[in-house]
């Protein structure tokens, strides 16, 4: 027993020694290392752990391209840190610190990024421009369809733009009408210019809904749109109906704005 | 009435409301157990006369356990056995009010088997003979018969053993086959002879023996096959608009069909004497449902509604009894008599259903159906029309779409994206149970499964 006591001791005073040697043996205590701050932020002017008073830093946001014919889509790309929220404007909402964002825009469209914490915000711009399809080559045979006026799948490809629908519906909202006028008059120019020509107004329908409701659905938008060009004064038996349903698609990604750039009427040259 | 009492009353109503809503709800699953998950057998002791009756003991346990070990029944306990049970086929009784003698009183509650085994052993000049039955418990006692099959071992135990094991190898083998599959034909989609071309193709019910049946290069979907598997009708582009077409099974010629003047002709299926066929049309505005002759002609408007109606699918027991999918609002199942009255919503609002499909018994669909999930995301669902319990049978694994029902009423075929990369699809089966899913296409885009007799 009393060996064991003694033993006992020795071990204990043999590891205050180490202990004390290792706590610094003639020096002060090494002082706590600080818990790691947020990425990007560490070792400014705050000491005490974490760099939560530090204003958002947008290390970047741009579009790319930055130039686009409409109907093409540009990425948004952005990188931000010591935000609590990253937003961005032009529907697009709250978004993570680091992403992307696969964008058509109708228009040239500035974007704007506010970062926000309690650190203060900052924000940033990006802008996306339309330009107009570049004009078809110049032709020198003059065989009709194949002039310096175009081919007629080039100018409807080119001229006409799609008609939109929200979800489950084939009623013409606002930006929907707009398109339609201005698909009158294009069509107008490309009847004068091939006046026996037909042009087909197709109906299309997002992913979600079943392929063959959305064969219906589809014929309902072309349909709308054919009648309400009608309406314009573009003759009736110049335009025919056919839906796709969700067979052709524009756009093949899981969101929101592909689906919107599904739901569509589309138009084509007829035979 | 004191307030006791009519506390008491409403306590007792509640409760046999509860017991009843309980019960109905064992309904579907003891259906779908019943028939397409593993085969319910029911096996009463096989009892014999005279000397062999010794030797029975042996003889039950070795059959029973073949049949459990094969891993391809679940076999029902006989604690809820009827009282008696026939051992020949002329002791079978079209009803016998749960007594044991008839059919039902095995296929229903509280049995529930799909099959029942039964038989008797006797000693016939020194050898052991053994009458072996097994009969569907849901049909007739005409049409209920599997096998009936006699077999003769030596008049011991040994004896009884070998004639257990050889009467079970034959129920094992009349089930482990998908006797009742052989011979039939799923026709579906493909665009694996070329990207941007989707043909009508046939294929054996294992997936075996893939032949293209047109040569349409264009898109031709929504194939529908008659009930003796002679055609196939199905909606193409190949004219401009989608109108429907049919071509022979056996010659892949084409047959003529009559459509009317509309953009869109689609969704041509069979009435179940298959002489007829239902469809959509946009000849009136919308979308509706038209019926014709087989070649179209003396077609007549059936519904008349301010919605997109689409897939017309008739009872193949009532052919009074058409379902399909319609509007407005979100896409549900709806049924109509014949003449397009006496409309009802089938599903009941959630989400968005559609594909309709009838079991053969005329008592239950599969269709698809996106409840509990988001827009979009489609699973197949099995549902008994009367009392519109449902089941469902896949989770999300993928979009799972365009359910049929195999002729013998236990397996499904459908579409789905399980597994794939892109929204690319490829055909499967099922049993009703979702259980043992099996995958018959491998190359290209397979969707629209149906399934013929041939």
């Amino acid at each position: 027993m009393k060996n064991e006591s003694t033993n006992v001791r020795v071990l204990f005073c043999a590891l205050m020694g180490m202990a004390l040697l290792v706590a610094g043996c003639g020096g002060k205590k090494a002082p706590i290392p600080p818990p790691p701050g947020p990425i990007g932020g560490s070792g400014n002017n705050n000491s005490s752990g974490g760099s939560s008073m530090q204003k958002p830093v947008i290390a970047s946001f741009t579009a790319e391209p930055s130039s686009v014919e409409r109907g093409q889509s540009a990425l948004l790309r952005w990188s931000v840190s010591n935000a609590a929220e990253v937003a961005i404007d032009h529907g697009i909402g709250t978004v993570a610190s680091t992403g992307t964002s696969r964008l058509n825009p109708a228009e040239t469209t500035t974007y704007t990024l506010t970062a926000s914490g309690p650190g203060g915000s900052a924000t940033a711009t990006a802008t996306i421009t339309l330009t107009a399809p570049p004009p078809p080559p110049p032709q020198t045979n003059n065989i009709s369809g194949n002039t310096a006026k175009g081919t007629i799948e080039s100018r409807v490809q080119s001229d006409l733009q799609d008609v939109l629908f929200d979800y489950d519906s084939n009623n013409i909202r606002d930006d929907a009408r707009n398109a339609l006028i201005s698909d009158a008059e294009a069509i107008r120019k490309i009847f004068a210019d091939f006046p026996t020509a037909t042009i087909n107004v197709e109906g299309h329908c997002d992913e979600r809904g079943s392929a063959e409701y959305n064969l219906g659905l589809g014929d309902r938008r072309a349909t709308s749109a054919r009648d309400y060009l009608v309406q314009l004064g573009v003759p009736a038996d110049k335009l025919k109906t056919i839906s796709y349903g969700k067979e052709r698609p524009a756009c093949t990604e899981s969101d929101e704005s592909c689906w919107q750039r599904n739901r569509r009427a589309h138009f084509s040259a007829g035979q | 009435m004191t307030r006791k009492t009519v506390f008491i009353t409403i306590l007792f109503a509640a409760v046999l409301g509860t017991v009843a809503m309980f019960a109905q709800q064992q309904g579907i699953q003891a259906w779908i157990t019943g028939l397409g998950g593993k085969p319910a057998l029911a096996v009463p002791v096989f009892r014999a006369s005279g000397v062999a009756q010794p030797f029975m003991d042996a003889f039950n346990s070795t059959l029973f356990s073949d049949l459990d070990n094969s891993g391809l029944f679940e076999i029902k306990p006989k604690s809820v056995y009827p009282l008696n049970n026939p051992q020949q086929p002329a002791d079978l009784r079209p009803e016998d009010n749960h007594m044991g003698f008839a059919l039902p009183d095995w296929g229903g509650a509280p049995v529930n088997a799909s099959d029942l085994v039964f038989g008797y052993a006797a000693a016939t000049n020194g050898a052991l003979a053994l009458y072996g039955n097994v009969y569907d418990t849901r049909q007739r006692i005409e049409s209920a018969q599997l096998f009936s099959q006699r077999y003769a071992g030596s008049l011991d135990q040994a004896g009884a053993i070998r004639v257990a094991h050889e009467f079970a190898n034959d129920i094992i083998q009349k089930f482990g086959g998908s006797a009742s599959l052989v011979g039939s034909r799923i026709y579906f989609v493909s665009n694996r002879s070329s990207k941007d071309e989707n043909e009508i193709w046939a294929m054996d019910w294992d997936g075996n023996n893939a032949k293209r049946l047109t040569s349409l290069r264009s898109l031709s979907l929504y194939p529908g096959v008659s009930p003796d598997g002679s055609r196939v009708a199905f909606t193409s582009w190949a004219k401009g608009t989608p109108r429907i077409m049919v071509v022979s099974t056996e010659t892949g010629r084409q047959l003529p069909f009559y459509n009317q003047e509309a953009s869109l002709n689609a969704f041509a299926n069979f009435t179940p004497d298959g002489k007829q066929i239902y469809y959509s049309s946009t000849a009136a505005g919308l979308t509706q449902i038209f019926k014709a002759d087989l070649n179209g002609q003396d077609f007549k408007r059936i519904s008349h509604r301010n919605a997109i109606d689409v897939e017309p699918k008739v009872n193949p027991k009532n052919p009074n009894i058409i379902y399909f999918v319609g509007g407005p609002g979100a896409q549900q199942i709806y049924s109509m008599s014949a003449d397009g009255l006496d409309v009802q919503r089938v599903t009941n609002g959630e989400g968005e259903a559609s594909n309709p499909s009838w079991n053969p018994d005329g008592q239950h669909i599969a269709f698809s159906w996106t409840r509990g999930y988001a827009k979009g995301d489609w699973n197949i669902f099995v549902m008994d029309v009367s009392t519109h319990e449902y089941s469902q049978l896949t989770h999300s694994e993928g979009r799972n779409e365009n359910p049929v029902w195999a002729p013998d009423g236990r397996h499904i075929v459908f579409a789905s994206t399980r597994g794939q990369r892109s929204q690319t699809y490829q055909i499967y089966t099922m049993l009703a149970d979702g259980s043992h899913v099996t995958r018959l296409t491998q190359q290209g885009n397979n969707r629209y499964p149906v399934w013929g007799t041939k």
